[in-house]
């Protein structure tokens, strides 16, 4: 074995973090086995299907193609990371909110990553279009919905600012 | 996953210069790895073999766009997000830009580099029929100091280019003379999103009396490696469009193209594809120039 | 949404939006599914398979550089019980014993608590063959030259007849023939199979997994481990997806697991990657159906003749209940007075193929509906006119001979879908619009139905036993085995049990899917949870109201408060409150397995759906531009569920029409890379319109009937006809890929002319 085990520094969810690990190591393997942070999942381990997506520095990627190391230093969000209150009573991200009303988790296995790639695309764009919404989310990948319930649930959590009207289901 | 991490070393030196050095000190033994989009996929599927790697990833010297007197450069490390929403890209290069928006999905973009695509050299690389419509020329650059080389002449065989072992790709040169052209940009993939191209063509022309003063065709999936159609460019090259120019054309894409058969498509489709393509493209040339 | 609100019963829980029951776990990446546990100094399993597609095995090597006393190795001889997965015939092995019949077949298992060191010696295993000719298509299979299961390669048969056939076609004013054929279909659920197995003398087995049916996986594990009811616990964890690819493959990882665990004494656990899992699991079969129809001068069906085939893959494993829904499902929903569908699932030596979502009926309706396009236009009649002189109406009798005895709206639905999709107008345009654009559009339409809960007499058989109990801290509980992976099973149940006993939705929870601790209400399949397990779960609760009642003191009208200290009087005095009930068939059943003759199923749901489709002549590629999905599915029990359904179905549907292609290379998928199958994604699925009308179903759990598989039969023979009428050209197999529009289209013109611009 020739790889040396680094330590690497990073934050995640807004906590700082020091993991001991090989440098190659994923960094979805390390929220997952060393931080306990199994919302991102892995489901091609290719950078195909998005289930994995996190933020990192403000940008979403596939923690399945990161190497540990190059997280050093790096801002991480995770799922975990959108409502952070939510076990001593918090309330839900306004995105996680949305898609319990109208109907964007199923299964649910997707969802972690969908929810990041919609927070990342409604930080850019907080009103997008029917279009860019479809772009957004091309990279996470949903056997259950057919995608419509999800654009709903974007769509609703985008206008919620300000809008006194529920999201709509349809 | 099937790979082991510890199987593989991984250190990142932080600086242009440090990396130079370390791939001079071993020539061959360290493989560069940017934003692990094409490297960690295999080694999730266990078949990386590189040992040794050296990450590019967010090195300042590398990331850049910068907008010259005649030209705009990319550095390698640029991200495909970088380009997206790079003003100068997309107001001189807009094929650049809409081609980066064919990488995977923002996931992918937003760690995928520029240097890391044409390194890679897949034949379906999405970024190489733009800079081959633009004529772009790339810089490698080592120890013993840097190079400037066509692009059109950096790959050299399937997966095979023109870098030293101790070398890498420093940037892509992208010259500021196309705003009088007319462009054209089309990937054929096997889905919307996250798509490898089955066939993908960038093209530039300039049309002056009605004739075709410069054109460029850069094809991805047509041959070993992406490539310029340069036969189909000079039965067309001097002429005006016409049905004759459009069928010389047709039949110049046929012969020129050499796709091959595999898991995704079948060659016979890509060639003529790639026909109807380069037709598409000529005649969007017949109609006059959309005002903006 | 729908018209017939104003008809419906006043229900205050079911049919309202409420959030899904486990919504909040997921969306906060709380929810548990089995790759997410661990358990102390647990180990990992793998799985050796076979590289060839049949043969006899002639050795097996472990390479000398690795030390195998690290690991734990599991062969056939390890197996206590017997070595074949129970299921409907017990012909396929837990482990390869001396015999392998397809690629990726299951010969050895390994242990080690590093996964990464266990890969590496799956690597180091030599496994030598002395292969036989293997059978890779249904007509190789037929043929007969090469044996490979029983004395015929035949999995099962059935013959469906109705009046006389025969004395119809020297009369008939036409006959119109046809084959068309689809290919397997991949799950993709994105939770891969997983697995964790825990063994002792004492407890016997408990495994815990990603699974549809646990009491599948619980028989399974019973008879490779021969062990007692008693001794074999399945667990459900949250389960990530899965149409139907999880119904049976569960039962062989949990014995690969358990049998790991019980030699190494470890806790193991097996979660398969995704190569691993498009290579290794079940897919939809595969399936080829000829059609010739006869019909009188005015359109009018008068006999049909319906060879139907599957390839069923090595063993018999689903084939025959998959053949059977797809052989009652064969002739649409029309009336015909003369009827032979002849069907056989053909062994081969591919992967077993399994249950997927529709469970044969997406292939039968697949033919039926592009036939249908075909017929009219042998007839110059609009597809739609042909289909309107044919549908079923309350009364008629179906191809097995079912009276329809409920209200069928057929007429209505076409109406309404026609009204909804603009069809006319839309089609005039762009029969104009296709002369001179490169882009070619075009409307199609596919009217079908489909048969809700297991088939003719099977629910009598399943017998399921479900219901609900009240804990001591005032929880209603819904015990049944019907899990929750994604179509809202808990959400569904919590809502009828609550309505029924006039409490909140939050009063109600599910018990955990436990073998341990629940019923057998049956598995978790066939669209027959919201009709025939919510319709007990209805009665268990009605049932116990009037337990409380009468033994506890519950007035007729209560507040909850009320409802709970009648439950705790009850629980004093009889030890703990449960009620469970067991299902009941709907009067006048009649069916009989011999002659496929009589009520198929209890209830049908039924739809017509529209594509838009463009076909792009440049790229020979087909896109579904718009969609409409309108059907009849009895009560609608919570819409945004149900439009959940519906829209996912589709998009399954739109994938297996235009996209899903599995690439076989001597029996094994060589394309088992989320890169290189090729699912839709968010933006390759078009804007789908639902559109539900209502007619409750009195024998349904509020008058529900099935909805989960459904959308995934229309909407490949709709595409495929829109593409016929965008294109003029009769496309007859799925998947059809630019590859093959491109064959058929450019085929038509010499290469080097301009394409038709």
């Amino acid at each position: 074995m020739s790889s040396r085990w680094a330590s690497i520094r990073f934050t995640v969810n807004g906590q700082s973090r020091t993991v001991h690990a090989p440098p190659m190591k994923r960094l979805l393997d390390v929220l997952r086995e060393d931080l306990h942070l199994t919302g991102a999942k892995e489901g091609c381990g290719e950078g195909e299907c998005g289930s994995c997506s996190v933020r990192m520095n403000g940008e979403l990627v596939n923690s399945c193609l990161i190497p540990v190391l190059q997280a050093e230093g790096a801002q991480i969000q995770t799922v975990e990371g959108l409502a952070p209150a939510i076990d001593s009573g918090g309330a839900l991200h306004s995105l996680q909110e949305a898609f319990l009303q109208c109907g964007g988790a199923q299964c649910g296995i997707c969802t972690p990553g969908m929810l990041m790639a919609a927070a990342q695309l409604l930080e850019r764009n907080p009103h997008p279009s029917r279009e860019e919404i479809r772009e957004g989310l091309g990279g996470n990948l949903c056997r259950c919905t057919g995608f419509a319930r999800i654009f709903a649930s974007v769509l609703a959590a985008s206008t919620h600012a300000g809008s006194e009207k529920k999201p709509d289901a349809r | 996953m099937r790979g082991n991490p510890e199987a593989h070393e991984l250190i990142a030196p932080g600086s242009l210069a440090a990396v130079l050095h370390l791939l001079a000190s071993e020539p061959g033994a360290w493989t560069p790895i940017a934003g692990g989009t094409e490297l960690m996929v295999a080694h999730a599927a266990g078949r990386l073999t590189a040992r040794k790697l050296v990450s590019l990833w967010n090195i300042p010297d590398l990331r850049f766009i910068r907008v010259e007197a005649n030209s705009i450069a990319v550095g390698a490390g640029a991200t495909f997000i970088d380009l997206r929403r790079n003003a100068a890209v997309a107001a001189e290069l807009p094929l650049l830009a809409q081609a980066a928006g064919w990488i995977g999905s923002i996931a992918n973009q937003s760690r995928a580099t520029l240097g890391g695509n044409l390194v890679n050299g897949s034949p379906a690389a999405d970024s190489s029929p733009a800079l081959l419509a633009y004529d772009a020329r790339i810089e490698l650059v080592s120890i013993r100091g840097s190079r400037t080389v066509p692009y059109d002449k950096f790959h050299t065989g399937y997966k095979r280019n023109l870098l030293a072992p101790d070398e890498l790709l420093f940037a892509v040169h992208l010259p500021r003379r196309f705003a009088r052209h007319r462009g054209y940009l089309r990937k054929v993939g096997t889905r919307r999103a996250m798509a490898i191209a089955k066939v993908a063509l960038a093209a530039t022309a300039l049309i002056e009396n009605e004739t075709v003063a410069e054109i460029r065709l850069g094809a991805a999936s047509l041959a070993p490696f992406p490539t310029r159609l340069y036969r189909t460019e000079e039965s067309i090259l001097g002429n005006a469009i016409t049905e004759e120019t459009i069928c010389a054309a047709r039949t110049a894409v046929l012969a020129e193209a050499a796709p091959i058969d595999d898991i995704r498509s079948a060659a016979e489709f890509r060639r003529r594809v790639a026909a109807n393509l380069v037709e598409e493209f000529l005649r969007e040339l017949m109609k006059p120039e959309p005002r903006p | 949404m729908s018209n017939a609100a104003k008809t419906r019963p006043q229900t205050r829980i079911v049919g309202a939006p409420v959030p899904r029951k486990e919504g909040i776990d997921k969306l906060v990446g709380r929810a548990q599914y089995v790759d997410d546990l661990t358990r102390e100094g647990m180990w990992y399993g793998a799985t050796v398979r076979s590289t060839i597609p049949r043969g006899n095995i002639r050795s097996i090597t472990f390479d000398p550089h690795i030390d195998w006393n690290e690991f734990t190795v599991v062969t056939a001889k390890d197996i206590p019980g017997k070595n074949h997965i129970e299921l409907i015939v017990a012909d396929q092995p837990c482990l390869a014993d001396g015999r392998v019949n397809h690629c990726e077949e299951p010969i050895l298992l390994l242990a080690h608590p590093d996964r990464h060191k266990l890969l590496e010696a799956v690597a180091a295993i030599k496994v030598d063959y002395d292969p036989l000719p293997a059978v890779f298509s249904i007509e190789e299979s037929e043929a007969q030259k090469e044996i490979i299961l029983g004395e015929d390669n035949l999995i099962k048969s059935f013959t469906l007849e109705k009046g006389d056939v025969d004395s119809v076609w020297a009369t008939a004013a036409h006959i119109v023939e046809g084959e068309y054929r689809t290919g397997p279909q991949e799950h993709l659920y994105i939770e891969n199979n997983g697995m964790i197995a825990e063994w002792s003398a004492g407890d016997g087995i408990t495994v815990w997994g990603s699974l549809q049916c646990p009491f599948y996986v619980h028989k399974a594990l019973r008879a490779v481990f021969d062990l007692p009811d008693e001794k074999v616990r399945v667990i459900q964890t949250e389960t990530g997806g899965a149409f139907g690819g999880k119904e049976d493959y569960p039962s062989i990882l949990a014995s690969h697991a358990g049998l790991l665990a019980m030699k190494s004494g470890r806790t193991v656990k097996m979660v398969y990657d995704r190569m691993e899992d498009l290579a290794a699991t079940t897919k939809r079969h595969p399936s080829r159906v000829r059609h010739r129809t006869a019909l009188d001068k005015d359109g009018k069906l008068l006999a049909m003749e319906i060879d139907l085939a599957t390839d069923g893959g090595a063993y018999s494993t689903l084939s025959a209940t998959v053949l059977s829904r797809a052989t009652l499902h064969a002739c649409g929903p029309y009336v015909c007075p003369n009827v032979r569908v002849r069907s056989r699932a053909w062994a081969t030596n591919h992967v077993p193929y399994g249950a997927f979502r529709g469970f044969g009926a997406p292939q039968a309706i697949f033919a039926m509906e592009r036939h249908m396009d075909e017929i009219a236009a042998a007839l110059h009649l609009e597809p739609v006119e042909l289909r309107r002189r044919n549908f079923l109406h309350q009364g008629n009798r179906n191809a097995t001979d079912q009276l329809m005895r409920e209200p069928v709206m057929l007429d209505k639905l076409l109406d309404r879908a026609l009204a909804e999709s603009d069809y006319p107008a839309k089609r005039a345009r762009f029969a104009r619009e296709n002369q001179t654009n490169p882009l070619k559009r075009g409307l199609g339409i596919a009217a079908f139905y489909h048969g809700s809960g297991f088939t003719g007499s099977g629910e009598l058989y399943l017998n399921s036993l479900a219901g609900i109990d009240v804990t001591a801290d005032d929880k209603v509980r819904v015990l049944v085995s019907n899990t929750e992976f994604g179509q809202g099973t808990n959400t569904i149940l919590t809502q009828i049990a609550a309505e029924a006993l006039n409490l909140d939705f939050s009063d109600v929870t599910m018990a955990p899917a436990d073998t341990a601790h629940i019923p057998n209400s049956g598995p978790t399949v066939a669209s027959r949870t919201s009709m025939v397990v919510g319709r007990i779960i209805e009665r268990a609760s009605l049932q116990l109201l009037a337990l409380l009642r009468e033994r506890a003191g519950l007035g007729e009208q209560y507040p909850r408060e009320e409802f709970f200290a009648a439950c705790n009087r009850y629980r004093a005095a009889h030890g703990k409150v449960e009620s469970l009930c067991r299902y009941e068939a709907p009067p006048g059943i009649q069916w009989d397995d011999a002659t496929y003759h009589g009520e198929a199923y209890g209830a049908y749901a039924w739809a017509v759906y529209v594509a838009q489709v463009a076909v792009d002549t440049v790229t020979y590629s087909a896109e579904v531009e718009d969609f409409w999905a309108v059907q009849e599915v009895g009560r609608v029990l919570h819409p945004v569920l149900a439009m959940g359904q519906i829209e996912g179905g589709v998009a399954q549907g739109i994938g297996f029409a235009l996209y899903e292609k599995v690439v076989l290379e001597n029996g094994r998928m060589a394309n088992n890379q989320m890169t290189n199958y090729i699912m839709p994604t968010a933006e390759d699925v078009p804007p789908i319109h639902v559109v539900f009308e209502e007619i409750p179903f009195c024998y349904g759990g509020y008058g529900a009937k099935g909805i989960g598989e459904l959308p995934h039969d229309g909407p490949a023979p709709a595409i495929l006809n829109a593409i016929r009428d965008a294109t003029g050209v009769p496309f007859n197999a799925i998947p059809l890929l630019p590859e093959d529009l491109f064959a058929a289209l450019a085929a038509r013109e010499p290469i080097a002319e301009p394409a038709a611009l």
